[in-house]
């Protein structure tokens, strides 16, 4: 893919990633957060979080599916996205929801699962932004890079359990995001499941090969 | 900036129209006077203007909610789960015709007509505070009468301990009472319910207007209950029948998920809902989180009702 396309892709992925942020900004503006506007922000954020989170682990599912090379090249963006709208979340849950009240906080976070969840995906997905850069990459060779990046799996899945969790009863959009990282898992799985057997035949077919070559 | 626009209401007498409009059409009301001398200056909510002598004797001194707020941030799951969904859908609800019906262990059951319900007492204005399970509050001149005017009406046998309230079923009128993808979680119609001393003190309000109008659809209209020291969706709204029994009645949200709505439901700052905390709430309004009070501020007058109760147990 030439280096134009790969730019425009990225340049979309701003603009499509930087809207929310820009929504909330012109709403604030306007007067227009709701008569509960800290509430407002905190889910507008959330929902946006997981969105964009799970936008950026389709991207390898895509690949596999689709037999494209092109998502790859967006994935550590969207991560990036992700990880700068979860900072923005829980930043509002900081200053506006308990003022820096760090003692109930602290309690707040033991007490209620669905926020230790939430702070599960939001430390998981340090490591991933902290590793984000090319250098990074190459200092931690790019197997191990892949492996401690599978980490936003466990973002996806902290994520979706703090939304489950935290979901009134009544609500079922909540649903659709644990349906969507479902069946990415199950992609990614049945990928790993159908290399291992392929690799299992060739290993095997490489034995037969060599043993017909030591037979005089 | 952001507290510039959670204004905290210091001044104003909670009387004055002026607390009805928003903070914009403040602004625009300033700006046209500016503008135009001798213009209206900004609109006042439109509504059905409902006359009603203030109770001071049961009316907060704070300043109320913004009219807005208080009509376009609402649950009731009859029209859609998200907060902008009643305003959104309220034209759906036909108030006229409207019978409310009351029966059960009474000796004098009626069918009242809405119009005739609205004569049977004295309306009055009061300032309640509304706090929701979900941890905000809302200051709200209320408008009706104490519901005992009603049931002791109605002349309630020996036997009834308890009053159950039932909301209008009818999905054409209420979207959400229709059947979604995933199934629905609460069985409508919804009921609910309060211990018979709860339904006839004199804090409880048969209520059929607020901020001197007749009530939005989105509030409950025609006619509601406001418990003001129980978590708001004790309240039912859009009353059709008030049935009163022996045995405590099964409420919706208590059905629903019984570990995190009780019966009671008083507002306590000491019983945390088990996915969040109850002792802070959020006044709509306001910026930082106040303290909850116990029974909402309103424990002079009803704690003695439970006092022989287990608060933690019977939550
Ligand atoms: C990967 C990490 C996270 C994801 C994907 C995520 C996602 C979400 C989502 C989807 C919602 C629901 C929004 C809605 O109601 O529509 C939400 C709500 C919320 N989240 Fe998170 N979140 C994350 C981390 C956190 C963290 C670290 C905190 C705070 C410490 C937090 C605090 C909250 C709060 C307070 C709410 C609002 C709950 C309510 O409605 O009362 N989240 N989040």
């Amino acid at each position: 893919m030439s280096r134009r396309v790969r730019l425009a892709l990225k340049g979309v992925v701003w603009g499509v990633c930087l809207v929310p942020l820009a929504t909330l900004v012109y709403w604030f503006a306007r007067d227009d957060l709701t008569a509960n506007p800290i509430s407002f922000v905190t889910t507008t954020l959330g929902d946006w979080t997981l969105r964009i989170l799970l936008a950026s682990l389709a991207m390898t599912p895509i690949r596999l599916v689709l037999g494209v090379s092109w998502p790859i090249t967006l994935r550590r963006l969207l991560g990036l996205f992700a990880f700068f709208y979860v900072c923005l979340h829980g930043s509002v849950w900081i200053v506006l929801d308990f003022f820096f009240d760090w003692p109930r906080m602290w309690e707040d976070i033991l007490k209620r699962p669905y926020i230790t969840m939430g702070m599960l995906g939001l430390l998981s997905l340090i490591p991933l932004a902290a590793t984000s850069t090319a250098g990074m990459i190459k200092r931690l060779g790019a197997r191990r890079w892949r492996r401690l990046h599978r980490l936003a799996y466990l973002a996806g899945v902290a994520g979706s359990i703090h939304f489950l969790w935290l979901a009134k009863v009544g609500r079922t959009d909540q649903y659709w995001y644990v349906a969507t990282l479902a069946l990415l898992l199950a992609i990614r799985l049945g990928d790993v499941a159908l290399r291992a057997v392929r690799r299992r035949r060739e290993r095997r077919g490489a034995r037969v090969a060599t043993a017909s070559i030591r037979m005089p | 900036m952001l507290i510039s626009r959670a204004p905290r209401f210091t001044s104003n007498d909670i009387t004055d129209a002026k607390h009805y409009l928003t903070r914009r059409e403040w602004m625009l009301g300033a700006a046209a006077l500016t503008l135009l001398p001798g213009e209206s200056a900004a609109a006042t909510p439109q509504g059905e203007p409902l006359k009603a002598a203030r109770n001071d004797a049961q009316s907060l001194r704070e300043p109320a909610t913004k009219f807005e707020s208080a009509t376009t941030y609402n649950n009731f799951y009859e029209f859609g789960v998200n907060k902008p969904d009643p305003a959104r859908l309220a034209h759906t609800l036909k108030p006229r015709p409207w019978t409310v019906r009351v029966d059960g262990l009474v000796h004098k059951p009626k069918t009242h007509d809405i119009d005739d319900l609205l004569r049977l007492s004295p309306l009055e204005e009061r300032v309640y505070a509304l706090r929701c399970v979900e941890g905000w509050s809302m200051i709200i001149p209320w408008i009706g009468f104490p519901l005992a005017s009603l049931l002791k009406r109605a002349e309630p046998t020996g036997q009834a301990k308890y009053a159950e309230f039932t909301t209008l079923l009818d999905p054409s009128q209420f979207p959400g009472q229709r059947s979604s993808l995933f199934g629905f979680s609460l069985d409508w119609p919804y009921t609910e319910g309060l211990r018979l001393d709860e339904a006839l003190h004199p804090l409880t309000l048969l209520t059929v207007g607020m901020y001197g109008q007749v009530l939005p659809n989105q509030n409950g209209a025609p006619v509601r209950v406001v418990v003001p020291w129980k978590y708001g969706f004790k309240s039912a709204k859009s009353i059709v029948r008030i049935r009163l029994t022996s045995e405590q009645p099964a409420t919706a949200w208590n059905k629903a998920a019984p570990q995190e709505y009780g019966f009671y439901s008083n507002v306590n700052p000491a019983v945390d809902h088990p996915r969040w905390s109850q002792a802070t709430e959020r006044r709509i309004g306001e910026f930082r989180r106040r303290p909850t009070l116990p029974f909402n501020g309103y424990a002079d007058q009803v704690a003695p009702l439970y006092a022989s109760l287990d608060l933690k147990k019977y939550y």
